[in-house]
């Protein structure tokens, strides 16, 4: 029922440094979060894309060395295909993700708090539901817990190498985009001033 | 000197930095992705036992969680999602950004200002947004980043549809003009 309390402190100031990161990040907000999927703010991508990369480089450090091993949830193709597209609509429409909701409450959003309890309503359905959820989360069948190194027989450090270099590409077009945005703002001051 | 503990906002790109670091940290003092949503079926699984305890023969959910050694319980990922809404109360605090919003301005364009007509949708959107994380066993964190950064496949399909449905629903909700209210 409870883990050990070390590990339960543990947890606590894992989150605490967690949440600390989500606030200062600015993605317990419902403009920034669905300002992503309008395309128009891409603070979500930038910390996500920055988090990924970094942490693999770490995570397979440390396997490699090793003091940590994976936890890779398998690949189930209807429960990871239907349960993607419910997560993303619904994410909009609240304008948070589960992460976020939690951060949202803290700095103080009533849309967030409610939507916790819709979460909490939502883990109640899915339990209670479960026997009969299995033919379509397992419908589509079951690859395992496979890494895209396993599915193509290559060096996990390949694939480091090459998120890593779209990240860089990644930021110098989001750089672009940036600059881009800014000089059109400029024009549209020019125009104003001189009308 | 500047404080930054007091600042509203870190650079994204610092932000990922720091949370890339502590999943570092997480995998090895606790051998534990970073993730959020189990906690709450994990929570969901022990009030309906505690209400109606005849479900942990009856749900087959139970005993089939017992047997991969994954039981719900009150552990460290529940004392996680605790420590997120800390976490973010103290970044907040500090910086003085806090916001007791209700409706959202991009909400209140598109769909008016009642607090009843937000909360209400908010809730119903929570609760479809945590079944999906379920039936995938993960969300933007223990999918997202948790499962991305360890190049696992259920992960990369789960980023990319959740991505793209998202994407669809804010233009098919918002529309190009909502641009201009986030």
């Amino acid at each position: 029922m409870f883990d050990s309390p070390e590990k339960l402190l543990l947890g606590l100031a894992t989150g605490i440094l967690f949440g600390f990161l989500l606030q200062k990040g600015r993605v317990a907000k419902f403009s920034v979060i669905v300002g992503q999927f309008l395309l128009k703010d891409w603070t979500v991508v930038k910390i996500m894309g920055t988090a990924v990369v970094v942490g693999a480089i770490g995570i397979f450090a440390l396997v490699a060395a090793g003091q940590a091993s994976l936890h890779v949830k398998p690949l189930l193709l209807g429960g990871v295909l239907l349960g993607g597209a419910l997560f993303g609509a619904g994410m909009t429409v609240l304008g948070y993700c589960p992460g976020t909701t939690v951060a949202a409450c803290g700095e103080g959003r009533r849309d967030a708090m409610v939507g916790v309890l819709g979460m909490f309503a939502g883990a109640l359905a899915f339990v209670a539901a479960w026997p009969a959820l299995q033919p379509v989360i397992k419908g589509l069948g079951d690859e395992g817990k496979v890494t895209l190194p396993d599915l193509t027989n290559t060096s996990p450090w390949l694939w480091i190498a090459g998120m890593a270099g779209a990240g860089i590409i990644g930021v110098l077009l989001l750089r672009g985009v940036g600059r881009f945005g800014k000089q059109s703002t400029t024009a549209k001051i020019r125009v104003g001033s001189s009308a | 000197m500047i404080n930054p503990l007091t600042l509203k906002s870190w650079p994204p790109y610092a932000v990922g930095v720091g949370i890339g670091v502590l999943s570092w940290f997480a995998f090895a003092t606790a051998d534990h992705p970073l993730g959020i949503s189990t906690a709450f079926e994990n929570t969901a699984a022990l009030t309906e036992k505690a209400i109606v305890p005849e479900v942990e023969q009856s749900n087959g959910y139970f005993a089939a969680k017992a047997a991969e050694g994954k039981p719900p319980k009150i552990g460290w990922e529940w004392m996680l999602v605790v420590g997120v809404f800390l976490g973010a109360f103290l970044s907040s605090r500090l910086s003085g950004d806090r916001s007791p919003e209700t409706v959202p301005a991009l909400w209140r364009w598109r769909f008016g200002g009642s607090p009843a007509k937000r909360l209400a949708v908010a809730f119903l959107a929570g609760a479809v947004m945590i079944f999906g994380a379920r039936l995938a066993q993960g969300c933007t964190s223990g999918h997202g980043i948790s499962g991305s950064l360890q190049l696992a496949a259920s992960s990369w399909v789960f980023s990319a549809v959740f991505f793209a449905v998202a994407t669809a629903t804010a233009f098919a909700l918002y529309g190009k003009e909502g641009a201009a209210y986030v």
